[in-house]
């Protein structure tokens, strides 16, 4: 660690940000590979999701739209590599165009929850007081309330659509991120630095953003890993049960509704595809979850 | 006197990923019956190993003994069945631990921590078992103890609890109290008060007392005879009063040298060991302490000295152990 | 314990009051004026009149100002009235007295399935920590964190069809009535829901166990000559089970959230299920109150917890 000068090391000694030279990123993925393969199984199969996501359109054998009166519940194989849905729409392509779907949620909703739950986190922690004691009670009543539930009220006051899913998502996880961030920005406050930074009239702006969150970001990295596994889950939640994305829209959750579920035992390569695949990128994203909060910050190990 | 315990050429090393940690490596003292034996070093040398060790309650994985023989009472502890060596702790040979504050059990009162080695050990009933745990708890000075048995571990101070673990290991009567370190954790008001009670107690019921410390003051007052440890062996052994008056390793001297001494003129000032104990997974060639030593000679680079008596049972690791005896003694006449 | 309990307790009424004020705000505020939402589903366009709504905003309270809506609406909580339903036009407690215990049911069912599994893997996993059981009991807990709900309960539909020609009962028998019919009805559907939690508990003992394992404390009872099974059973469990106790709540809440899912799939007729008819019929009242009544569950199974913590861990307890 010692040849990265100006790096921020967070408890374990791991930089996070820093002066990294091209070379030293492999050095790093690679030493990474080899003390968690199973993180590095998991990081290859969440590079493949985002490769799938981002060129759908070239890897979709069909239109995922397009039905087809001579392929209705066509069992996988012949002509459709994994079968074909109740409107004869090809299974497979359906499915690469509903890892977008999975991304986009995912992805935005974990990313932003958990961003916005850091800010309100360190914020509250960094003017303390009242209104640290107000936010934390918000927070603590926000818990709970059961993040689908959370979510599936927000879906009933918006209406079923992508980004509403995403809005829905990352409200639902803005008190369990601010919770875990507060704990950290606790232990931070405390640190010598920043009591420097007071001491000099550095502004509240220039403390949160400058001083206390660059030091939270490895436990911020780790949340957005861990939320994005469960957010990915959560949006298929939603869209299975009908009020997320809407129907037309190919979602790994959405093709699971319905009559995947009606006609299991006619067609079960409709109820099982769709899930095998929410639950490969899941236990992958878990995986790299797991090996990044070990290495990010061992601290939290069996926190979740 | 009768040897009570004989480590013979103990070896318990730790398999970690890295490598291979020799915390022990080639160890053998004997302690007496009712003798109070110190084993002496900086933390890290194998110290507490060694007497873990004897317990056999080394985290295995990663530790291993991996040689030598704990002769107690005529048989080889490390070749007990684990029923055996069960017989053994708590009953014959108890542990008081460094940390009073988490070596005792939060969540179960003081009466459950001290009444279950009697009930298992003594075959004591229930109402036994608490009469005797209040004797023991008055025995180590702790009032009101009738109170006291119902109470948690985070009711107690740090010196009241180590008290309790020293009430439990003295519970069922054993021949031997490893201590590991008994008094580090606490304030310096405390130490004494502990360490006398020890003292007194095995004094009184003639048990014999190996008292694990990096405190050459502790050992100088309390042990007959005293081991120091350099890098998991022993470098030096003699009584008390050998090594303090008499020390014939240069690690000995150093560490002599680095605590204030009242029996000494004023105008000695303290002198630090330079340097840092080695990495015990590459222990360097020959002598581990010859990069820190300022006596060493070219000897020392090529082989490893070994144990061997400089007077009456008295006995150096060093090439140059007579030299400095002889210094030594100069110095104090 | 009583200034605990006691403070607990009083802890507990400004978070009730905080959590309706969050669900009326969800619900009142998000969607706007739940009149105006209604008029328009129903008439699929803006073809009804000014008088027309004001007529249903007075039915529904929502021309008020909204502290007055919510004061009203918490009043009449206070006296189990939780209003009217949008869609069915009568009173919303009857049927979530109907339903809730049915739920209730399913989800303790899951919580006990699961717990009762869980713990026992998880010591198991750390106590044989890196020989096959605990690569078996990890890979089962890993695994089973990855799959959705939804998914696990339709391969059980799946399997139940394919080998027992089982299929959705239509009836719902009674706990009380018919305990063991009521048990073949939801035992699939309390595997299904509880399967992610045990993962997960197994998951949390694991780890806490490990960690006691490694307590100094752990080491003073082995000293003593204490059997391993003692050590484990008196020493390391208590102490290991707390985190599991810790999580208990958040896990119960989830599993309520659950419900919605698996009653979906399995045809309970539950809350879950009501909740659900309720999101696609714009039944904000209905809602609101399902959101209430599962947000108070967990508020009162987690001073349930705080009391049972408090219990188990005597720095609590005294102090």
């Amino acid at each position: 660690m010692a040849e990265q000068s100006g790096s921020i090391a967070v408890s374990s000694g791991v930089p996070i940000r820093g002066l990294m030279p091209g070379g030293a990123i492999w050095k790093h993925i690679s030493r990474f590979a080899r003390r968690k393969p199973l993180g590095a199984f998991g990081a290859v199969i969440a590079l493949i999701l985002i490769i799938v996501a981002v060129f759908a359109p070239f890897i979709a054998t069909h239109d995922p739209a397009a039905t087809n009166g001579a392929l209705v519940y066509a069992p996988p194989g012949s002509q459709l590599l994994l079968g074909g849905d109740q409107l004869g729409r090809d299974v497979f392509s359906r499915l690469v165009y509903g890892a977008r779907v999975s991304l986009y949620a995912g992805l935005l909703s974990a990313f932003i929850g958990a961003s916005i739950g850091m800010v309100v986190g360190v914020a509250s922690v960094h003017f303390g007081g009242k209104t640290d004691l107000i936010v934390q009670r918000i927070i603590d009543t926000m818990m709970a309330f059961p993040p689908l539930i959370l979510a599936i009220t927000i879906m009933a006051a918006l209406g079923a659509s992508l980004n509403n899913v995403v809005i829905a998502l990352t409200i639902a996880y803005i008190p369990s991120a601010a919770r875990v961030l507060r704990s950290q920005a606790l232990a931070i406050k405390e640190m010598d630095y920043i009591l420097a930074a007071r001491a000099i009239g550095a502004s509240h702006g220039r403390i949160i953003f400058r001083c206390m969150i660059p030091n939270c970001l490895a436990l911020y990295i780790v949340l957005v890993s861990v939320f994005l596994g469960t957010a990915i889950v959560a949006e298929a939640t939603l869209s299975f049960l009908g009020i997320g994305v809407p129907p037309d829209v190919p979602s790994w959750g959405g093709m699971l509704n319905g009559a995947a579920q009606t006609y299991v035992h006619l067609a079960p390569w409709l109820g099982v595809f769709p899930g095998l695949a929410i639950a490969i990128v899941v236990f992958a994203w878990n995986l790299l979850g797991d090996a990044l909060r070990d290495v990010l910050d061992p601290r939290l190990r069996g926190t979740w | 006197m009768a040897t009570l315990l004989e480590v013979k050429d103990l070896r318990t090393h730790f398999f970690t990923r890295e490598g291979v940690v020799k915390a022990v490596d080639g160890v053998s003292y004997a302690i007496e019956e009712g003798e109070t034996l110190g084993l002496v070093g900086e933390s890290g040398c194998g110290k507490s190993v060694s007497a873990l060790s004897i317990m056999r309650l080394v985290p295995d994985p990663p530790g291993k003994t991996v040689g030598g023989e704990i002769i107690f009472d005529g048989q080889d502890l490390l070749k007990l069945p684990d029923s055996e060596i069960r017989r053994v702790r708590g009953k014959q040979i108890a542990m008081v631990y460094q940390e009073p504050m988490t070596s005792l059990n939060p969540v179960l009162t003081i009466e459950r921590q001290l009444t279950e080695s009697l009930e298992l050990h003594l075959a004591m009933s229930k109402t036994e078992a608490r009469r005797e745990a209040v004797r023991r708890l008055e025995q180590v000075g702790i009032p009101d103890p009738e109170r006291r048995l119902k109470q948690y571990p985070h009711q107690f101070s740090g010196g009241m609890l180590q008290r309790v673990m020293i009430a439990i290991a003295l519970s069922c009567n054993p021949k031997l109290i490893i201590a590991d370190e008994p008094t580090t954790a606490l304030d310096v008001t405390i130490q004494a008060q502990i360490l006398d009670l020890m003292k007194n107690l095995s004094r009184e019921y003639g048990v014999s007392l190996l008292i694990i410390t990096h405190n050459l003051g502790v050992v100088a007052r309390y042990a007959d005879r005293v081991n120091i440890m350099y890098a998991g062996k022993v470098i030096e052994r003699g009584t008390a009063r050998d090594i303090y008056r008499h020390p014939s390793h240069p690690y000995t001297l150093g560490l002599l040298n680095s605590v204030p001494r009242l029996d000494l003129p004023r105008t000695e000032k303290l002198d630090p060991i330079e340097g840092q104990p080695p990495d015990l997974m590459h222990l360097p060639a020959g002598c581990a302490f010859r990069e820190r030593c300022r006596f060493a000679i070219a000897r020392c680079a090529q082989e490893i000295p070994p144990l061997r008596p400089v007077s009456a049972g008295h006995l150096s690791a060093c090439f140059v152990a007579e030299t400095l005896l002889s210094r030594a003694k100069e110095h104090a006449a | 314990m009583q200034a605990y309990i006691a403070k607990r307790c009083l802890l507990f009424i400004p978070t009730l009051l905080l959590a309706t004020l969050i669900a009326f705000l969800l619900l009142r505020v998000i969607p706007g004026d739940p009149a105006l939402v209604k008029l328009a589903g129903e008439t699929g366009d803006a073809s009804f009149t000014q008088a027309e709504l004001h007529d249903l905003q007075v039915k529904l309270g929502t021309d008020k100002p909204l502290y007055v809506q919510y004061g009203k609406w918490m009043w009449g909580m206070l006296q189990l009235d939780f209003g009217q339903s949008m869609y069915f036009e009568e009173p919303v407690a009857q049927d979530l007295i109907d339903k809730f215990p049915i739920t209730l049911e399913l989800t303790v069912l899951a919580m006990l399935i699961a717990t009762i599994i869980a713990v026992p893997l998880g010591l198991v996993s750390a106590i044989k920590q890196d020989t096959p059981a605990d690569y078996i009991s990890r890979f089962i807990s890993i695994a089973g964190v990855a799959l959705p709900n939804f998914w696990v309960g339709i391969l059980i539909v799946y399997f139940l069809v394919l080998f027992f020609a089982w299929m959705p009962p239509l009836g719902y028998a009674n706990l009380w009535e018919d305990p063991a019919t009521n048990l073949q009805q939801f035992i699939f559907p309390a595997l299904a829901l509880g399967f992610f939690e045990m993962a997960f508990t197994a998951r949390v003992t694991r780890s806490s166990m490990l960690e006691v394992y490694r307590e100094d404390y752990t080491r003073t009872a082995r000293g003593k000559g204490l059997a391993e099974r003692v050590v484990i059973l008196r020493h390391a469990l208590k102490n290991a089970l707390l985190p599991v106790v810790t999580i208990s709540g958040f896990q119960f809440g989830r599993l309520l959230a659950g419900t919605v899912v698996i009653e979906n799939i399995f045809m309970i007729p539950g809350m879950g299920r009501l909740l659900l008819d309720s999101v696609f019929h714009r039944d904000y009242t209905m809602v609101q109150a399902i959101v209430v009544v599962i947000t108070v569950s967990v508020l009162v199974l987690n001073l349930v917890l705080d009391v049972l913590y408090g219990w188990l861990n005597p720095r609590i307890r005294y102090s």
